[in-house]
């Protein structure tokens, strides 16, 4: 299995597109996941009764192979970017979920008293006290989200979309290794350097974790 | 849609879905076989990585980094690559399911090894344990939840991503997805998503339900 580097030079221009293609698909999933997962986290964490049923939901959705995921939203939003967004959504939310509502979890009580009893309303507690001191767990969730929006975008080939995914489906089409060889290395670039600019993200968002280092 | 789940109803309770050799059972049990070979080869390689990395504290950095790699890693990608360089046969299913669990099989086992209490090694270490019993008799056990949280994340995984062995014509409840999507019989591949996503939350209750069995006697963790 040797790789065809003039194939490569050929298609640069090409492979650019895929994997621009490949990312916006990526993070529009990671970012309808937190506008989804948010909302939701807050609520799981307030009531308890709807913690369990949220969470086991998400576990669910989670089951599901992607795939079929991808086919079965065919009707609603036929073969179009949508349905690669919505569906990569729905597996972000389990993970952004989950670690939104321990990083909620991890927030002293007796800060959040602390707040109330300074005045401060519950909205106002929420934003600039909780939110800010579950970061570091929200965060690590959207690590894990993006890493696994990136890799998994390539399923939607089977729907005509994918990004690199279509790399793939041609070269296992025409039994030719080298779109396979370098769509699965571009994959791993973009993931390490979203997951790299997301470390910094957080690093400048919470400047308190960094005193002691 | 509700035309779509009555169909799918009749799809599932239809006894000529069940019986055959490519029946339901049959597949089912291809399926099963699959994922469980797949996260059996798996915890052989990852759990003593896991071990191994949170007893002695070091490669810590290495695995979590390694994991996070390992979870970029597209399956559709692998599954072919391996597919064209070793030819028609399970192989690259396997791999690529092992490579999807063994990252999160080594995460859970470091994390629970290196949420043991320090002093509680120490004083093991104190009573005069030499390094293997401190492993098996101390932290193995203490770190035994998370490691089983593991074992259940990577199962999940596997049988929900062991579909893909339809793609390269092997069975399995993957083919009645892939079938369905070429014969654009929606109602098909309904039904063979439903039976995956079945199977995976049958068999996390399952083991969730022999690990409350198995540590019924030991007092409800304060993690």
């Amino acid at each position: 299995m040797t790789i065809d580097w003039t194939w490569i030079a050929d298609h640069s221009a090409d492979l650019t597109a895929l994997s621009l293609s490949h990312l916006q698909a990526a993070l529009s999933a990671v970012l309808f996941g937190l506008l989804i997962s948010l909302p939701l986290a807050v609520v799981a964490h307030r009531v308890r009764a709807l913690r369990g049923l949220l969470l086991g939901l998400s576990n669910v959705l989670f089951t599901i192979p992607s795939i079929a995921v991808f086919v079965l939203l065919l009707p609603v939003s036929g073969l179009t970017r949508t349905t690669t967004v919505i569906g990569l959504t729905v597996y972000t939310l389990v993970v952004l979920l989950r670690n939104t509502v321990e990083g909620l979890d991890s927030v002293p009580v007796k800060t959040k008293e602390a707040a109330t009893a300074m005045g401060t309303r519950p909205l106002r507690v929420l934003l600039t006290v909780e939110l800010p001191l579950a970061l570091p767990v929200i965060m690590a969730g959207v690590r894990i989200a993006t890493v696994m929006a990136i890799s998994l975008v390539s399923v939607a080939t089977y729907i005509g979309d994918g990004g690199l995914g279509q790399l793939f489906t041609d070269g296992f089409q025409r039994n030719y290794p080298t779109p396979v060889i370098t769509g699965v290395a571009l994959t791993l670039l973009l993931a390490l350097i979203a997951d790299a600019l997301l470390v910094a993200l957080q690093h400048v968002l919470t400047p308190w974790t960094r005193k002691r280092a | 849609m509700y035309e779509l789940l009555v169909d799918l109803g009749g799809w599932l309770t239809g006894p000529e879905q069940w019986s055959g050799s490519d029946g339901i059972g049959v597949r089912l049990l291809e399926h099963l076989q699959y994922s469980a070979l797949a996260t059996v080869v798996a915890a052989a390689i990852a759990l003593p990585i896991g071990l191994l990395i949170g007893h002695t504290g070091r490669g810590a950095f290495l695995a979590i980094n390694l994991s996070s790699f390992g979870r970029a890693l597209p399956t559709v990608g692998l599954v072919v690559l391996v597919f064209l360089a070793s030819g028609l046969s399970m192989t690259p299913v396997y791999v690529a399911l092992v490579a999807l669990a063994v990252p999160a099989i080594v995460t859970n086992t470091y994390a629970g090894m290196a949420a043991v209490d320090r002093d509680v090694k120490d004083a093991a270490r104190g009573q005069g344990m030499r390094w293997h019993q401190v492993l098996f008799q101390v932290e193995l056990p203490l770190a035994l939840p998370l490691i089983m949280t593991g074992l259940r994340l990577a199962l999940i995984q596997v049988v929900a991503t062991a579909t893909i062995a339809a793609y390269v014509s092997f069975g399995g409840l993957g083919r009645y997805v892939f079938d369905g999507l070429a014969q654009r019989d929606l109602v098909q591949v309904l039904g063979g998503a439903v039976l995956v996503a079945v199977l995976a939350v049958a068999l996390d209750l399952l083991l969730a339900g022999a690990q409350r069995l198995l540590f019924r006697h030991r007092a409800p963790a304060t993690a």
